[in-house]
């Protein structure tokens, strides 16, 4: 059977060149980065050279990049690591209605340790308003994060703007880059950001590898207490085939970003026009022009998400949904609720991510199978029957 | 996508009774879109049997394959019968549901009860 796969944003096959690169740290060169004989030197030069490599794609010098296993555990490294070395005395952090559970939730439990968090609203595009966080800041704030862009409906923030703001009040500014790095230019030196969460899986490089980039002068207490390797950040003897492996993706990122965007770009908006053109009431989620290269999200009215899902993946076609059935906490998307996406239209939400393997020439076949599929569902749905019945445009 | 055994499988992809039956004799409603899951059962009612039964489904995997069930046991059924339905034996017909399925999806044979509590309602109603 033919497979489409159009959730890249979950997993995404490496690239070659990276996997070629990491294979000699599994094997001939195994040796522990610390040690003091030279089995671990080898390791420890590529530890640095990936440094370099991640440093380079964010705008960082190397020195200010400490490798994690996720870009989760980088945000709860920024967020409680900064929290906890308790530098600016206060007790309020501000972050966005639309940031990954890596930081809602560790903000949840901060909450309850006592400290105050303002989410700050997003528009329909799921946009933070720069005023909005000028106002929401107090002399008790200690923290902003706010994502790079957003992860499910692709939607980029005014990062720059936002830091600055941060920046004139002297609290340090964190942001989830975990969606945006390897895809959009980022500079942290330019846009005067203190911290940086990326997942080199977002860009072709292993699961499990993350980083986090901390500016000079900035200090956190690390989540895992041990030896000294990161700088005391993060003890524990590095996973280096998969630094290696980050490095090289974010080399190879760097070096074909536009290139990698702009095919991005061509194939999704012709994917978009595609299926707008054959299914009546579609609805875009997300910014229609200031998004995530490789994202598209589009609400199907009157149908439910997983419903959908389970139908395309029958026609090869691998999709993911912001739907209460198909989360794990049977809820629909945050993200949607935050920009006002009616609970029906969040049900039937479809993330659609382009891949290193996507090809023009699969449109015809997604949009037939999504037309037909949804003709399908609609058929059954008590509130397409509703629609028609009422002839209304309330779609 | 959770795992579903063969019979929810067969029920979602070929689900049997989609529809509104014409001048329904009951009609039974449930869910919301909130929850994600919605079924609306018509029933025609002949002799005190539901001669033909139909749904509309808003929802999951479970939540179709569960209203395609339901209308199947229901048929030819008394509404006596019908109504000793639960939403544990369908479950059980369908060869079991996923954990997180059993609360939010399996509503049919309560849309199924309201039907026919529609459809008493009326009948009492012209009789009195």
């Amino acid at each position: 059977m033919k497979t489409v796969n159009l959730d890249y944003a979950a997993a995404a096959p490496l690239d070659k060149s990276v996997l070629e690169a990491m294979i000699p740290y599994f094997t001939e060169h195994y040796g522990n980065p610390s040690s003091g004989h030279t089995l671990g030197e080898k390791p420890r030069k590529a530890i640095e050279k990936a440094r370099e490599n991640v440093g380079r794609l964010i705008g960082s010098e190397a020195k200010n990049i400490i490798f994690t296993a996720s870009a989760s555990e980088a945000n709860n490294l920024a967020v409680k690591g900064l929290v906890r070395a308790g530098k600016k005395k206060g007790d309020h952090i501000i972050t966005s209605g639309v940031e990954h559970f890596s930081i809602l939730n560790q903000l949840k439990g901060l909450e309850k340790e006592g400290y105050r968090v303002t989410r700050l609203p997003v528009d329909s595009y799921g946009s933070v308003d720069p005023a909005q966080l000028e106002a929401a800041i107090t002399d008790q704030t200690i923290l902003v994060t706010i994502q790079a862009a957003n992860p499910e409906i692709g939607t980029i923030q005014p990062l720059e703007e936002l830091a600055a703001i941060a920046g004139a009040h002297d609290i340090p500014f964190h942001t989830d880059a975990a969606a945006a790095a390897g895809w959009i230019p980022i500079d942290v030196e330019k846009s005067g950001i203190d911290l940086l969460s990326l997942a080199g899986d977002q860009f072709y490089g292993p699961k499990g590898s993350g980083a986090l980039y901390v500016r000079r002068g900035i200090r956190l207490m690390p989540l895992v207490e041990g030896g000294i390797q990161e700088k005391g950040l993060r003890a524990g003897t590095e996973n280096v085939p998969a630094i290696v492996g980050l490095g090289e993706a974010a080399k190879a990122a760097l070096e074909t970003m536009e290139e990698r965007a702009a095919k991005a770009v061509e194939m999704r908006d012709r994917l978009k026009e595609s299926i707008f053109d054959a299914i009546p009431n579609l609805h875009l989620n997300g910014h229609p022009e200031k998004r995530l290269p490789r994202n598209l999200n589009v609400s199907v009215s009157f149908v439910e998400g997983e419903a959908l899902l389970m139908r395309l993946q029958m026609a090869g076609i691998y999709v993911s949904s912001g739907s209460s059935c198909t989360s794990q906490v049977l809820k629909s998307s945050h993200v949607l609720t935050a920009i006002g996406v009616s609970p029906e239209l969040a049900q039937g939400s479809l993330q659609l991510t382009l891949g290193p393997e996507s090809s023009p020439e699969d449109i015809p076949y997604i949009t037939e199978n999504l037309a037909e599929i949804t003709t399908l569902l609609r058929n059954m749905s008590p509130l397409y029957h509703q629609y028609l019945k009422e002839g209304k445009n309330n779609a | 996508m959770p795992e579903y055994s063969d019979k929810v499988m067969d029920h979602f992809t070929k689900p049997r009774n989609i529809g509104e039956v014409e001048e329904p004799d009951g009609v039974g409603e449930v869910g919301n879109p909130v929850c994600g899951d919605m079924m609306k059962f018509t029933i025609k009612v002949k002799d005190n049997m539901i001669e033909d039964v139909k749904y509309l489904t808003f929802g999951c995997g479970a939540a179709i394959a569960v209203s395609s069930m339901v209308s199947e046991m229901a048929k030819g059924k008394t509404l006596e019968e019908a109504k000793k339905i639960t939403n544990k034996q369908v479950a059980e017909e369908l060869g079991g549901l996923p954990g997180n399925k059993m609360h939010c999806s399996n509503l049919g044979a309560d849309a199924l009860h309201k039907a026919i509590e529609d459809y008493q309602a009326k009948a009492q109603a012209s009789a009195g």
